[in-house]
């Protein structure tokens, strides 16, 4: 029988490779080569050390992000207010970032920390207002992230530049990049955030699989009120989660404004890397390896995407329905388990 | 057990096939636009007897800011110059003669310029001011090649800034304007205050004062390049107050501008509001009904530029580290006259005398504050 272990991992394999062969028929059907244009994506991501580091980097938010909303599912909430969680850490971070002037062993540390804090912050809020009001969380977090856009933008213009549309760069003691690393990629944009991520993985599964008090948060996402009858305190279970959820989201925009950018600059719309943590948590199956291999998926096809246009004349966009479609594969998967059960019905 | 998972995939696969041709008329309608003159495209592969009667081994790229090659607008009128330079010597669109990349967020701009660097294209553009540090992070870094950068100005030997004599296009709307008004008021909204957004205010104030001193111009500034919204509301207010034509250089806010506009034409087909466009030729955002409200529109031809830039380039005069300045003489700017019924044969016949004023040296089209001032005490 499939047990449900094994069906999480062939839902995502299947899904993914269902993606790729339509993105193949797609090309095909409009006159492409789909073998050039997969060879052209796969050069894009790994063709080189050059664009190796770039895919990690890209690689680096979608973890983080991707844990946000997946440690909230795990408990039971729905945060569609990443995007706003990973602006108000990038702020923070860069504010930190350029204004104080510390050892590189505290300045970075301290940079990071308190991104994760103004994270949690903006989950705390929806958080609040769910354990005590029973406001959905799904309201409260997108319009978060909207008053997260156009806060930041406002702070940026106003408060860490004179007028300007972007900050001026982090001191070198915040910055999470290295010459020694960025030498051996090829002078991309890598940076030692990687490190973090996975750390940030390996606390995210020790929290939930091998902690009691993560077992609590989970017992909250599966049944309220059982967990409330078991002793467990639900409303300091809803907000906890949500912190913890926005504290991965600010470490990822933290990610963008040490490492990636090194400054902020001010967004006409959102980076998306909170939209895209939801489709990586959904493929990642909320785990914490899962969530990292399929971040890992998504950074190596959007940077490989980039490539596709010069060396294959493949429009970029074509990445994009790639994984639309494994999406809708993975969502579907309630489809294909229902339709396996019934094949194994049949088949005793 | 095989035969019913099998049975399983084909399944899923007449889903995938109809799931398939529910994203093609999407994606028609996404390429749709550049496919008549890119036809060549999907015959991309390589023809070497080109390479040798067209341009030698010179190829040129860009990197498109994150609206992409088909916004219609700055970056597809760039890549529609590279078409032109491609087709004016015969070549391909590849790594051998032109070809794009394109980014959809700040971070994919310095991997497209890199990978663009790596494919040994020899001149590479980058396409709007937001490219201007990874244009000039890597210019550095590759001194042996030639960028461009449109619309900034950046530092290094080999790179090109190319900027828009944007005053001299906005004096001739402002011209346009001036003889379009009925009620003696026109509006002027910008997008975010900076020396750039300046130059169109007093181009265009300069333009409609020369033609009358008495016509009242507001000015406002939206401080955002996206916000539609505040475009609407400021539009409102402005025609509320009597003004009747809004020349507005602030990007997706002056799509609020023109959903003002056609919303009162819609409501009373005689109102009378009019538009005039911007950077490229705006006519469609000012449909309603039979009734069209964009006036003109201030054309910036990226196209030219950049097609007169991989030139330069290709003929050996590549000018690095200078800033050029298309403007009315290299035909990179212009007065759109699309709309006949409102842009009047009265209006195109004066726009065309100004404009032969400007190109006779004997205006200088103020800048700044302080030289529009000097301009206007002088009129």
């Amino acid at each position: 029988m499939f047990s449900n272990r094994l069906f999480n991992i062939v839902v995502p394999i299947v899904s993914v490779l269902l993606g790729l062969i339509v993105g193949a028929i797609i090309m095909l059907f409009f006159g492409y080569n789909p073998i050039e244009g997969y060879l052209a994506l796969w050069n894009g991501a790994f063709g080189n050390m050059y664009f190796f580091g770039e895919t990690i980097r890209q690689t680096i938010p979608l973890i983080l992000t991707g844990l946000a909303v997946a440690f909230a599912f795990r408990t039971g909430l729905f945060n569609i207010g990443a995007e706003g969680q990973v602006f108000v850490g990038w702020v923070s971070a860069v504010w930190v970032g350029i204004s104080f002037d510390l050892p590189a062993i505290i300045h970075l540390p301290l940079a990071i920390l308190v991104a994760a804090f103004a994270g949690a912050l903006w989950g705390f809020i929806p958080g609040f207002l769910k354990a005590t009001r029973g406001v959905h969380e799904v309201i409260v977090t997108i319009m978060l992230n909207y008053t997260a856009l156009y806060s930041s933008n406002y702070l940026i213009r106003n408060v860490l530049s004179e007028g300007g549309d972007r900050t001026e760069p982090i001191a070198e003691t915040a910055s999470l990049r290295t010459a020694w690393l960025s030498e051996t990629f090829g002078y991309s944009q890598v940076h030692w955030g990687f490190v973090v991520a996975i750390l940030m993985a390996v606390l995210m599964w020790f929290l939930l699989e091998k902690t009691t008090y993560g077992y609590e948060l989970r017992a909250v996402g599966f049944n309220e009120h059982a967990a409330n009858y078991a002793g467990i305190s639900v409303k300091k279970s809803i907000i906890v989660s949500m912190m913890i959820s926005g504290a991965f989201a600010g470490i990822a925009g933290a990610m963008e404004g040490l490492g990636t950018f090194r400054y902020i600059y001010t967004h006409a719309s959102f980076t998306n890397l909170g939209f895209d943590g939801i489709a990586v948590a959904l493929l990642g199956a909320n785990t914490a390896l899962g969530s990292s291999l399929a971040a890992l998926l998504f950074g190596s096809l959007k940077v490989g995407s980039l490539r596709m246009p010069p060396l294959s004349g493949v429009p970029s966009e074509l990445v994009e329905i790639v994984i639309a479609v494994i999406i809708f594969f993975v969502a579907s998967s309630y489809l294909i388990r229902w339709v396996t059960l019934r094949l194994k019905k049949g088949e005793k | 057990m095989k035969n019913k998972l099998l049975l399983m995939l084909v399944a899923l696969f007449a889903a995938v096939l109809v799931l398939g041709a529910c994203g093609t008329s999407d994606d028609e309608d996404t390429t749709g636009d550049d496919t008549p003159e890119t036809e060549t495209d999907g015959g991309s592969e390589e023809e070497p007897e080109d390479e040798t009667e067209g341009i030698g081994d010179f190829s040129v790229a860009m990197v498109t800011d994150e609206g992409g090659v088909d916004d219609r607008s700055f970056n597809q009128s760039a890549w529609e110059g590279l078409q032109a330079f491609g087709a004016e010597h015969n070549v391909e669109r590849g790594a051998t003669g032109f070809d794009y990349a394109q980014s959809t967020d700040a971070a994919d701009f310095l991997p497209n310029l890199n990978g663009l660097v790596q494919q040994d294209f020899n001149l590479i553009f980058g396409i709007g001011f937001l490219l201007e540090d990874a244009i000039t992070e890597v210019a550095a870094n590759f001194p042996d090649r030639q960028f461009g950068l449109v619309d900034s100005v950046a530092a290094g030997d080999n790179v090109a800034s190319i900027t828009f004599a944007e005053e001299q296009g906005s004096f001739l709307v402002g011209v346009a304007a001036a003889l379009a008004t009925e009620t003696d008021q026109v509006g002027f909204i910008g997008g975010v205050t900076s020396d750039l957004i300046k130059r169109f205010e007093t181009g265009f104030v300069a333009g409609v004062k020369a033609v009358n001193p008495d016509i009242d111009v507001r000015v406002e500034y939206a401080e955002s390049f996206s916000d539609d919204q505040m475009g609407r509301s400021l539009a409102n207010s402005m025609y509320s107050s009597g003004i009747d034509v809004i020349y507005h250089a602030a990007g997706a806010v002056g799509l609020g501008v023109f959903t003002e506009a056609r919303n009162r034409i819609e409501n009373d087909p005689e109102a009378g509001v009019w538009v005039i466009g911007v950077d490229r030729d705006q006519y469609d955002q000012g449909q309603q009904g039979d009734h069209n409200v964009t006036l003109t529109s201030m054309v910036k031809r990226v196209d030219v530029a950049v097609h007169e830039v991989a030139n330069m380039a290709l003929a050996g005069n590549f000018p690095g580290g200078e800033q050029v300045i298309f403007g009315l003489e290299e035909d990179a700017i212009g007065v759109a006259d699309t709309n006949t019924e409102a842009f009047t044969d009265e209006i195109a016949t004066a726009v065309e005398e100004w404009k032969q004023r400007i190109l006779d040296g004997e205006i200088d089209v103020p800048q700044t504050d302080d030289e529009l001032e000097a301009y206007l005490e002088a009129l």
